[in-house]
């Protein structure tokens, strides 16, 4: 099996893995990051989203030998170990965007790269279209078009540049 | 109220391990030397099984075993069941075919599971499954519930495909009404069929422990302990004892996660079999062909006016599709939880109702969010708007004339509405909507070339699903009580075992928020424990917006037992008479008097029983109770839409959309307002995008993600949400339950909207933009007419 190394949420790893196996397969289950979830097997739901190399990715949709040398945030890596939450995590707790979680951390991680490209002004119209690549069957998204819009916002008051990696 | 007592609006306890990563899935679980299971599925919808070739499938590398149904009968593993017993209205009972968890004879649906490869990776499971040569005889299939009674056979058991042919109501004294009256209203309605699609796919992980012959299953259920008792009584798995079902963190039920799968009767019976932990992890495609679907029924609906346009009787026929084998509640939710709401929040002297349940060769039809009410509120509140636009009276002023005005109210389909106010959620939406102001609205959007058009649904719902003896007499096989164990800790921290389980309605939270107010401690100091039969003794799980009703009134009444002892060890700390105890705001005080003791020197002095005879007074502080309420709940409101309609290409644009809804006492406001957000969204997707198609050879044609489409951020828009508030007589607590409103009261107010705006009643769920658009051409020769 072949050999692949990466910085996952800023710690060197390697791991052998066959030429088939999804980045998604290597964060869960040889990295036992399992924050990561798998919702769909066509790319819908994004519910595996990871940043790779500071940009969005499905890791479902990602063989982990694509990923040889890049640096990976999940979102076990986006709070410092014993820090504070990111902005983006706490506005999610904050305005209820969230119920049954599974799929909150693509959601958060999407969010992240939606500021990224747009900025920390976001209207609901542009949040909106924005998350064409996630679903969520609890919300209604109601709630995480608010909190993205306020985790976006938090994230320039707090001078939060770490969404950046 | 205090800042985390009930009321308020507490931010979740278990956010934070979701926000992080931590949550614990089923998926998330690895056992020791776990393999992986994949099932080889049905390609064909109906076909007898001429022979399963495993052997070049268990020459694959990594492979453990393969087994098919023909051990699994060899084994004596017994058949799924369908636990709501319906007797057709000559008084014969359900034909409930023999549902194997690995069909061996025949395939009923394509997805029907016939082998399953267990390997030590899930790559080498899939290649080996490959390998499995099933040799099928194809037989004609039958997928349209219409035809399904002159359709080729599915099950020996029941000629012409029927299940039940069951009635409610008197059909002489409706027809008669009919006969009378001045005015009638008629409808076909197709109640599109759903696929849940929870976004956590479903998952059943399985261990055996030979020394203490000892088995364990994690599962994505909504009920563990019901899980436990079909597979062991039923199913013969194991004795119940030998049994232990967690339910760890579930990604979203919808019902979709009540039922008994086949996949964890097969995992179980694998891992004791190979001796090893066996793990399946459904694929989003496999979900969709193995994952209970909701909805499907096609309708004829009637409803009689008098000259005053007062309803005088309603009649309804229906065929529900409940696939290719029943279900684990299928029966009830097309009869008991559908006819019995038909008469919504009206008063309507007369119902009848039919309901013909069939087989098809398709995945099994169960409860989706909502169950049988959804169907029921569509057939209603598609009625009286359609009505009101035909006699030309005013769609509000028509429910006004009509609404049940006094309680207690008896139905004549069976349920007895206990409380209510129709006229405040129907005079709240209609102020929040800015109702007065849609005909400028309506201008308005004519100038930019868009029609426009408003749809009510005053929809009603029962929840609690109980008490027992009532759904008992109704053929229901367990009774629907709830438990919980109040447990008190030396140093006065508290946790409670709860017989409901959470997938997403954060029962950590708003049960600790009972619980802190209840006893005046930190709401920090309260852990809920729920979903392991090891852990909470018994319990119903959570279903039909029962948790809040059912589930925290089994916690009052704990808590009151916990109250009544702590004042017993309180009055020998205080040396005071028990009567003479006030407890308030988690302190102990002696009537009168100064003299008191904090909540923790209380619980500290029940366990170390320095104060007291133990012959007088038992140590320890932890209370049980089992708690039925007298009636079923009865959440009800008004949801008001307004769409703009694209007439060039059909597209709807949901613009506005207000819910004022009455679920009796809210615990906390931000979850009860995120259930209706989700509900509503559920119902939109179902009035506007959802549909499983299948063709007429069986093939599920909107099999993925890609083609089954579900509602995104940009289908929907910001809720505006308000509530009214008549307490539930029939639980202490006067709460009636708030999951299943949106998806039951939205998908009537889309298409009522809808077909105001486009002038034409003739649009059929989900109304996409090429059936809006048809709708349309169809409409406008007519109109030009």
């Amino acid at each position: 099996m072949p050999a692949v190394s990466m910085t996952v949420n800023g710690k060197a790893v390697t791991g052998d893995v066959e030429a088939r196996t999804l980045l998604v397969q290597f964060l869960r289950e040889n990295l036992r990051l399992t924050g990561t979830h798998v919702g769909c097997d066509t790319s819908q739901c994004g519910a595996c989203v990871v940043h790779i190399d500071g940009i969005a990715a499905k890791s479902c949709t990602t063989l982990a030998l694509q990923c040889e040398g890049s640096k990976i945030t999940t979102i076990e890596g986006l709070a410092e170990p014993n820090g504070p939450l990111h902005p983006m995590q706490e506005a999610f707790r904050e305005h209820h965007g969230l119920q049954c979680g599974f799929c909150t951390p693509g959601m958060i991680m999407a969010a992240l790269d939606i500021v990224r490209r747009r900025g920390n002004d976001l209207d609901e119209r542009t949040i909106r279209e924005q998350l064409d690549g996630n679903i969520c069957r609890c919300t209604g998204y109601h709630n995480i078009v608010k909190a993205i819009a306020a985790g976006a916002r938090a994230m320039a008051k707090g001078g939060a540049a770490q969404a950046a990696e | 109220m205090s800042a985390t007592g009930i009321g308020a609006a507490v931010r979740r306890k278990e956010d934070f391990r979701f926000i992080t990563g931590k949550g614990q899935y089923t998926d998330d679980v690895i056992r020791p030397g776990e393999t992986r299971a994949v099932f080889v599925r049905s390609p064909h919808a109906h076909a007898k099984i001429k022979s399963i070739d495993v052997s070049a499938a268990k020459k694959m590398p990594g492979v453990a075993d393969v087994l098919t149904g023909r051990e699994l009968a060899t084994d004596k593993i017994g058949n799924l069941i369908c636990g709501w017993m319906i007797h057709s209205k000559d008084g014969s009972p359900m034909k409930m075919a023999p549902h194997p968890a690995l069909a061996a004879e025949k395939v009923c649906y394509v997805g029907d599971a016939v082998a399953v490869v267990v390997a030590a990776t899930q790559a080498q499971a899939r290649d080996a499954a490959e390998k499995v040569k099933v040799e099928y005889e194809v037989l004609p299939a039958v997928v349209d519930p219409a035809r399904a009674k002159s359709g080729p056979q599915v099950h020996d058991v029941a000629p012409k495909n029927t299940i039940y042919e069951w009635s409610l109501g008197d059909v002489r004294a409706v027809d008669a009404a009919f006969a009378a009256a001045k005015h009638v209203t008629k409808l076909d309605i197709v109640n599109n069929r759903l696929v849940p699609n929870a976004i956590e796919p479903r998952v059943a992980l399985a261990e055996y422990d030979k020394g203490t012959d000892q088995l364990t299953l994690w599962n994505t259920t909504q009920n563990p302990h019901v899980s436990r008792l079909v597979i062991a009584a039923f199913v013969g798995m194991a004795p119940e004892h030998k049994l232990r079902v967690i339910a760890p963190d579930v990604g979203g039920g919808f019902g979709s996660k009540i039922f008994i799968y086949p996949e964890e009767v097969v995992c179980l019976w694998a891992a004791r079999k190979i001796g090893r932990p066996v793990k399946w992890t459904a694929d989003r495609s496999e979900s969709f062909i193995s994952d209970a679907h909701g909805r499907d029924h096609v309708t004829h609906a009637e409803l009689a006016f008098d000259a005053n346009g007062k309803i005088t009787a309603m009649r309804v026929k229906t065929i529900a599709n409940l696939g290719g084998y029943m279900s684990t509640f299928s029966s009830s939710i097309p009869t008991y939880l559908y006819a019995t709401l038909l008469s919504g929040q009206y008063d309507i002297p007369q119902i009848y109702c039919e309901v013909d349940a069939v087989y098809t060769n398709t995945v099994p039809v169960d409860a989706y969010r909502g169950a049988g009410r959804p169907e029921a509120a569509f057939v209603v509140e598609r009625l009286v708007e359609v009505a009101a636009r035909q006699m030309g009276i005013d769609p509000a002023d028509l429910r006004r004339r009509n609404f049940i005005k006094s309680f207690p109210h008896q139905t004549p389909v069976i349920m007895a509405y206990d409380a209510g106010d129709y006229n405040a959620s129907l005079k709240k939406a209609l102020e929040l909507a800015d109702v007065k102001g849609f005909n400028k609205r309506k201008r308005e959007a004519a100038r930019h070339g868009k029609l426009r058009g408003i749809g009510y649904s005053t929809y009603i719902e029962a929840c609690g699903i109980a008490p027992s003896q009532a759904v008992g007499s109704l053929g229901c096989g367990v009774g629907l009580w709830e438990s919980a164990e109040v447990r008190v800790n030396p140093t006065g921290s508290v946790e409670v075992l709860t017989g409901t389980h959470a997938h997403g309605q954060g029962h950590e939270t708003t049960f600790a928020q009972l619980v802190s107010e209840r006893l005046g401690i930190p709401f920090e100091n309260v852990s809920i424990v729920h979903g392991d039969t090891d852990k909470v003794q018994f319990g119903m799980g959570t279903y039909g917006s029962r948790s809040g009703a059912v589930g925290m009134s089994a916690i009052v009444k704990a808590l009151d037992k916990i109250e009544t002892k702590a004042k017993k060890v309180a009055a020998h700390m205080l040396e005071a008479a028990e009567g003479d105890i006030v407890f308030k705001d988690g302190k102990f005080t002696v009537a009168g008097t100064d003299k008191s003791a904090a909540w923790g020197d209380v619980s500290l002095n029940a366990y170390i029983a320095h104060k007291f005879a133990g012959q007088e007074l038992e140590p320890g502080l932890k209370e049980t109770s089992f708690y039925d309420p007298t009636n079923f709940t009865f959440p009800a409101g008004c949801h008001i839409c307004e769409v703009e309609v694209d007439r060039d290409t059909g597209k709807t644009e949901i613009v506005s959309w207000t819910a004022v809804d009455d679920f009796g006492t809210v615990v906390n406001p931000m979850i009860v307002e995120g259930q209706v957000h989700g509900g509503i969204a559920q119902g939109v997707g179902q009035a506007l995008l959802e549909n499983a198609i299948y063709d007429n050879d069986g093939q599920l044609v909107t099999g993925s993600l890609m083609d089954y489409s579900m509602p995104h951020a940009h289908d929907l828009p910001s809720f505006n949400v308000g509530l009214t508030e008549t307490k539930a007589p029939s639980n202490p607590l006067g709460i009636k339950g708030c999951g299943e409103a949106g998806a039951i009261a939205a998908p009537a107010a889309v298409i009522n909207a809808i077909t105001d705006a486009i002038g034409t009643e003739e649009l059929s769920m989900p109304a996409t933009a090429q059936a809006v658009w048809s709708a349309l051409k169809r409409a406008q020769p007519r109109q030009a007419a």
